[in-house]
C-alpha cells in the first residue's frame, strides 16, 4: 500500500480543505470570515465547557449524576440544556440571514453557498434539535409526574433516545468546524441532493443527522406513550388526566408513525449515495416525487407534534393562572385527538404545485381546513377557561395573550394556504416563510417558553426571575411581529424564500425592519440566559421547596421541588380531574401516608453515553467515507446492547425508611411554611405553599 | 365554467366595502413596487391571477367571522376578570356549557364548509392544466427550466430565447414544462400561479394577459449559487408586435443544435450565458435562437426515461458535466 493509499484508507476523504478557517485565512472576504467565526465560536465552546466543568470540579457529578442517569427528570434537564445551546445557535443564523438580507440589495456580504448552508442548518436546528428536545424534556420531566408515575416505563431506552438526540446535535455541530453542511435545506429535496449535484459531504450530514435523531425520536415517542397507558396512578382514569398529558399522547402517537416515513426517506437517499441506488435520482427510473410525498408524510404530522404539546403548556398554564377548571376538557381532548388523526390526511399541501389533478389537490386542500376546525375550539376554550376566573398576568398568560392574537393570523394564513388557487401565488416564496414561523413561534415557541417558566421552579426548587421572564415574553412578541410580518408582504411582492440577495429596491425597507425584529429576538434569547443567571444568583429568594408555587392544579405540585428520585412517596391515588386542587379544597394534601414501602428506581447506567459517542462517530465516519472507524463503532454499539442484556441488576431498592425520613422531613417544612395568597405569588414570600383562596368574590358575585 | 372561461366566479363576486380594503392594501403594495416591472397577483394582469387574488380575499373575509371575536373577547376577558377586579363574577369550577360547545364547534363547521365549496370551484376553474377561453389564437411554449435560467421553445414558430417570454396579449399560452437539472418552480405572478419544473417529466400552465406590460417571471425552488438570478422577463404585447418580435428573433437569433444546447445547460445565470452564445443584437441577459431542432424538448424529456444510465459528465447541472463539444475535443 502507497502512502497515499493508507492515508486515505485512514482518514477518508477528510482533508486540510476540509477546515473552515483555512479559506478564511486564504481569502478573508465577510463571508468567510463568518464561517471561521462560527467554527471558532463551536470550538471554544466546547473548550470554554471543559474547562469551566474543570473548575466547578464537577466531572464525577456529571457522570454519576446526569449522563449515567436513568432518571426521567435529568434526562428531561438535559434534554432541554441541549435545546437551549441549540437554540443559541438557530436563533444566530437567523439574525445573520436576516442581516444578510436587510443588506441584500445587490449583493450582501454572504456568498450563495454560505447562505443555502445557513438556512439549511437552521431549519434542520430548529426543528430536530430545539423545538423537539424542549418537547421531549419538558414531557419528560412533567408528564410522569402529571400521571403520578415513578419513572418511564423504559428508562434505558429514555437515555438511549437523549443520546441519540445528542448525536444528531453533534454531528451538526462538528459540521460546522469540518466541510460544509448541505446547501439542500431541511427538506433536502433530491435531485439536488444527490451525489451528482452535491458531490461533498455535506447531504451525508444531514442524512446521517436525522437517521440518528429520528430513531431516538421513534424511541421516545414509544416511550412515551407506554408510560402514559401503563404507568398511571391508581384512579387516574384517561379522561382524568391532565391535558398536558393527552397531548404528549397525541404526538407519541404521531412521533411513533410519523417518524419512520423520514427515517426510510433519508435511509433512500443514503441508499442513492452511498450504494448507487436510484430512488430519486433523475436517470434510471428514479423519482424525486416519492421523496417529496415521503418528507411530507412525516413533515405535516412533525409540525403538529410540535404545537400540540405547546396546546397542553397553554392548557395547563391558563386554567392555573385563570384560578379556574379547564372549560370543555372533553372537546378539548377530542380536538387534539382530530388533529392528530387529521394531521396524516394533508401532506400533499406542501406541493399542491407539483401537478397532479385538481380534484387530488381538492381532496388535500379540504383536508388541511378541516384542521382550522378543531384548533378554534381550542382557542375559543381556552378563552372560556378565563372568562369569569381570576386572572393573574403572570410570564405564562403573557405568552398566552401573545399566542391568542399572533397564532390566530398565524392560522389565517394556514386557512389561505390550504386553498390550492392561493397556493399557487404564494407558495415558496417569503409569505410561507412568515406563515410556518407566525404558527412556531407564536404556537410552539411560546408555548415551550411558557412550559419552561411554569415548570422550572418544579425542577429546580426555585422560581425564575419574573420581571426577565415579562421581558422575554415580550421580546418575542414583539421580535416576532417586526421579524415576520415583513415577510408577508414581501412574499406578496414576490420574493422567493432562501434568496440570498434582491434587485428590486423596494424590498429593502422591509427587510430593515424585519432585521430590527431579528435583534429583539436576539435580545430575548440573551435575556434567557441573564434570567437564568439572575435567578441561580437569587435562588434563596426565589426558593419554593414545599413545590407548588402557582396554586397548581394537577398532581405534579403535589411533591417536592425538586421532586424526590422516587417522584412520590407513596402512589398518589386520584379522586378528580383537578386532583391536587381537588385535595388541597378537601384538606387531602400533604398527609402523611399509614405506611412507607420499599421503592424500586431504575440503576445508572452507561449505554446511553456509549451509544451517544459511538453513534456520532458512526455518523461521522461514515459521512467522511472512513470506513474501519465506521464498522469499529457500529459493532461497539451492537456489542454493548448486547452486553447490556446480560445485566441483571437494572434496579436499585430504596429502604422504606429512607423514603419515610425524607417525606416526614418535607411534610415538617409544609407544616413550618406559610401559606401565601396569589396576590404574593411573585414575592419572595411565596415558599410554593399555597393557601386557600378567600377573596370576597370567591364563588359568588359581589 | 367546464370550457374554463371564468364566469363562475362573479356568481361569487365581493361584497364592495371589503373590497375597498382590499384594493387599499394593493394600493399600497403596487405603490411601495415602484419598478415598472410588475411581479404580484395583488397587481394582476390577467383572468386567473385576477381570480386568484379574490379567492383569497374572500377566504380571508370569510375566516374573519371566526378570527374577530378572538381578537375582541381576549382583551375583554382580560380586563373584566383581571385579579383585581373583585366585582367579576368567579365561577371556578364551570367547566361545560351545552351551547357553548355547539357554538364553537358549530360556527368554524360552517364556515369550513363554505370555504371548502369556494376551494371545490375555484380549483377546479383556475385548473393550471386547462386552457383558458381567449380571444386570440392560443401560443404553445415548452419550458426547460436551466441552471439558472430559462429556455422558452415556441416550437410552432421554430424560435427559442432564454430568459425572454413575449406572448400576444389575449391568447392563451399553453406551457409544456420540464427541467434538464434539478427540480425548479416556475411563477409569474402577474398572470397565474407557479408549477413544478421536474426531469424527465411534463408539467402544464396555461398563462393569459389581458393588458400589455412587463411582468417579472421567476425560480422559486432553490437550486444553488445562481438562484437569484434565475428572473425572467415576460411581456406580453399586441399580435401585430408579437410578430414582429418574432421575425426580430429569426432575424437575430443563433442556431440551437445539441451543441449550443450543451454549452447552454451548463450552470451559468442569463447573463453570463448572453456572455458567450449571446450578440449585440439580442437584449441584455437574453439570447434569441431562430433555427430550433423540432424534438428538443422532447428529447431532454425522454433521456431520464429511457432506462440508462445518465453518468454526472452528461447532466447538466452536475458537477462534473462536461458539454457535448468539449467532450467531443477530450474523445
Amino acid at each position: 500500500m502507497n502512502p497515499d493509499d493508507t492515508i486515505h484508507w485512514l482518514i477518508g476523504r477528510l482533508g486540510v480543505s476540509s477546515l473552515p478557517i483555512l479559506p478564511a485565512i486564504e481569502n478573508p472576504t465577510a463571508s468567510e470570515l463568518v464561517g471561521a467565526g462560527a467554527a471558532s465560536v463551536a470550538i471554544f465552546g466546547a473548550i470554554g465547557a471543559v474547562i469551566f466543568i474543570t473548575w466547578l470540579g464537577a466531572w464525577k457529578t456529571l457522570w454519576f449524576d446526569w449522563l449515567t442517569s436513568t432518571d426521567h427528570k435529568r434526562i428531561g434537564i438535559m434534554y432541554i440544556v441541549l435545546a437551549l445551546v441549540m437554540l443559541a445557535r438557530g436563533v444566530i443564523e437567523g439574525v445573520v440571514m436576516r442581516t444578510q438580507q436587510a443588506f441584500g440589495l445587490d449583493g450582501g456580504f454572504l456568498a450563495p453557498d454560505h447562505f443555502g448552508e445557513l438556512f439549511t442548518t437552521h431549519g434542520t436546528i430548529m426543528i430536530f434539535f430545539v423545538a423537539m428536545p424542549l418537547i421531549a424534556g419538558i414531557a419528560n420531566y412533567v408528564m410522569p409526574l402529571q400521571i403520578g408515575a415513578r419513572d418511564m416505563s423504559f428508562p434505558v431506552m429514555n437515555q438511549i433516545s437523549l443520546g441519540l438526540t445528542a448525536t444528531g446535535a453533534a454531528l451538526i455541530m462538528i459540521s460546522l468546524v469540518i466541510a460544509q453542511f448541505s446547501t439542500g435545506s431541511w427538506a433536502a429535496y433530491p435531485p439536488y441532493t444527490g451525489l451528482d449535484f452535491q458531490p461533498g459531504p455535506g447531504p451525508d450530514y444531514w442524512i446521517w443527522t436525522i437517521i440518528l435523531a429520528g430513531i431516538g425520536t421513534t424511541m421516545s415517542g414509544i416511550n412515551f406513550a407506554v408510560t402514559i397507558y401503563k404507568e398511571r396512578a391508581p384512579g387516574m382514569t384517561l379522561f382524568r388526566m391532565p391535558l398536558f398529558t393527552w397531548t404528549m399522547l397525541c404526538t407519541s402517537i404521531i412521533m411513533i408513525f410519523a417518524l419512520p416515513p423520514l427515517t426510510v426517506a433519508a435511509l433512500m437517499q443514503a441508499a442513492d449515495r452511498y450504494l448507487d441506488f436510484h430512488f430519486f435520482t433523475n436517470d434510471l427510473g428514479g423519482n424525486m416525487m416519492n421523496y417529496v410525498n415521503l418528507f411530507w408524510l412525516f413533515g405535516h404530522p412533525e409540525v403538529y407534534l410540535l404545537v400540540i404539546p405547546a396546546y397542553g403548556v397553554f392548557s395547563e398554564t391558563i386554567a392555573t393562572f385563570s384560578g379556574k377548571r379547564l372549560f370543555g376538557y372533553n372537546s378539548l381532548v377530542f380536538a387534539t385527538m382530530a388533529i392528530a388523526v387529521l394531521s396524516f390526511s394533508v401532506w400533499l399541501h406542501h406541493f399542491f404545485t407539483m401537478g397532479q389533478s385538481a380534484n387530488v389537490n381538492i381532496a388535500f386542500g379540504i383536508a388541511s381546513m378541516c384542521i382550522a376546525v378543531p384548533t378554534g375550539v381550542k382557542i375559543y376554550d381556552w378563552m372560556a377557561t378565563m372568562y369569569r376566573g381570576r386572572i393573574r398576568m403572570s410570564v405564562p398568560m403573557i405568552y398566552a395573550i401573545g399566542f391568542f392574537y399572533l397564532f390566530t393570523v398565524g392560522g389565517l394564513t394556514g386557512v389561505m394556504l390550504a386553498n390550492p388557487t392561493i397556493s399557487y401565488q404564494v407558495h415558496n416564496t417569503l409569505f410561507l416563510v412568515a406563515h410556518f414561523h407566525n404558527v412556531i413561534i407564536p404556537g410552539v415557541v411560546f408555548g415551550l417558553m411558557s412550559g419552561y417558566f411554569y415548570w422550572f421552579p418544579k425542577a429546580f426548587g426555585f422560581r425564575l426571575h419574573e420581571g426577565w421572564g415579562r421581558a422575554i415574553a415580550l421580546f418575542w412578541i414583539f421580535g416576532f411581529s417586526f421579524t415576520f410580518f415583513p415577510l408577508y408582504v414581501l412574499g406578496f411582492m414576490g420574493m422567493p424564500r432562501r434568496s440570498v440577495s434582491y434587485t428590486n429596491p423596494a424590498f429593502e425597507p422591509w427587510m430593515m425592519v424585519a432585521l430590527f425584529g431579528a435583534g429583539l429576538i436576539f435580545a430575548a434569547l440573551v435575556s434567557l440566559f441573564i434570567q437564568l443567571r439572575v435567578s441561580i444568583r437569587d435562588r434563596e429568594n426565589l426558593a419554593v421547596p414545599v413545590g407548588d408555587p402557582w396554586n397548581g392544579r394537577t398532581l405534579e405540585w403535589s411533591t417536592s421541588s425538586p421532586p424526590p428520585h422516587y417522584n412520590f412517596a407513596v402512589p398518589p391515588t386520584v379522586e378528580d380531574r383537578d386532583d391536587f386542587a381537588d385535595a388541597k379544597a378537601k384538606g387531602r394534601a400533604y398527609q402523611e401516608p399509614d405506611a412507607y414501602e420499599d421503592i424500586e428506581v431504575p440503576e445508572n447506567t452507561p449505554i446511553g453515553m456509549i451509544i451517544c459517542v459511538f453513534g456520532t462517530l458512526l455518523g461521522f465516519a461514515l459521512v467522511f467515507y472512513i470506513w474501519w472507524l465506521a464498522l469499529v463503532s457500529a459493532v461497539v454499539i451492537v456489542v454493548a446492547i448486547i452486553a447490556r442484556t446480560f445485566n441483571l441488576s437494572t434496579t436499585r431498592t430504596i429502604p422504606a425508611a429512607e423514603v419515610a425520613e425524607e417525606h416526614r422531613a418535607w411534610l415538617a417544612q409544609v407544616r413550618a411554611t406559610k401559606a401565601v395568597t396569589r396576590e404574593a405569588e411573585t414575592k419572595s414570600t411565596n415558599h410554593g405553599l399555597a393557601g386557600l383562596e378567600t377573596a370576597p368574590s370567591d364563588g359568588e358575585p359581589a | 365554467m367546464k370550457d374554463g372561461n371564468m364566469t363562475p366566479f362573479s356568481s361569487w363576486r365581493f361584497r364592495p366595502n371589503l373590497l375597498k380594503h382590499a384594493w387599499l392594501l394593493c394600493g399600497v403594495l403596487v405603490l411601495s413596487a415602484c419598478n415598472e416591472e410588475r411581479n404580484s397577483f395583488l397587481d394582476p394582469a390577467g383572468p386567473i391571477a385576477a381570480a386568484q387574488r379574490t379567492h383569497m380575499f374572500e377566504v380571508i373575509a370569510w375566516t374573519m367571522i371566526a378570527i374577530v371575536p378572538v381578537f375582541v373577547f381576549v382583551p375583554l376577558i382580560l380586563w373584566r376578570y383581571r385579579f383585581r377586579n373583585a366585582k367579576a363574577r368567579y365561577t371556578p369550577d364551570w367547566e361545560f356549557s351545552g351551547w357553548l360547545d355547539m357554538v364553537m364547534w358549530g360556527v368554524p363547521f360552517v364556515i369550513i364548509i363554505i370555504l371548502s365549496s369556494m376551494l371545490w370551484k375555484s380549483t377546479h376553474a383556475l385548473d393550471p392544466y386547462k386552457p383558458i377561453a381567449s380571444t386570440e389564437a392560443p401560443v404553445n411554449v415548452q419550458v426547460v427550466g436551466l441552471d439558472w435560467k430559462w429556455l422558452f421553445i415556441y416550437p410552432d414558430l421554430g424560435i427559442a430565447t432564454v430568459n425572454e417570454l413575449v406572448i400576444p396579449v389575449n391568447a392563451s399560452v399553453a406551457m409544456d414544462i420540464t427541467t434538464d437539472t434539478v427540480m425548479q418552480s416556475i411563477l409569474i405572478s402577474s398572470l397565474a400561479g407557479q408549477i413544478y419544473a421536474m426531469p424527465g417529466m411534463r408539467t402544464k400552465l396555461h398563462v393569459l394577459a389581458d393588458e400589455t406590460g412587463t411582468f417579472v417571471g421567476e425560480n422559486t425552488q432553490y437550486n444553488g449559487d445562481g438562484f437569484v438570478d434565475q428572473n425572467f422577463q415576460t411581456i406580453s404585447m399586441s399580435t401585430e408586435d408579437f410578430a414582429v418580435w418574432v421575425t426580430t428573433v429569426k432575424a437575430s437569433g443563433v442556431t440551437l443544435d445539441a451543441t449550443t444546447y450543451g454549452r447552454l445547460a451548463v450552470g451559468s445565470t442569463g447573463a453570463q450565458a448572453h456572455e458567450t452564445l449571446g450578440s449585440s443584437q439580442m437584449p441584455e441577459g437574453v439570447i434569441y435562437f431562430n433555427q430550433v431542432e423540432p424534438s428538443l424538448f422532447e428529447t431532454v424529456l425522454g433521456r431520464y426515461n429511457e432506462g440508462t444510465d445518465i453518468p454526472p459528465a452528461q447532466q447538466p447541472g452536475a458537477v462534473g458535466y462536461v458539454p457535448p463539444s468539449a467532450q467531443g475535443a477530450n474523445q
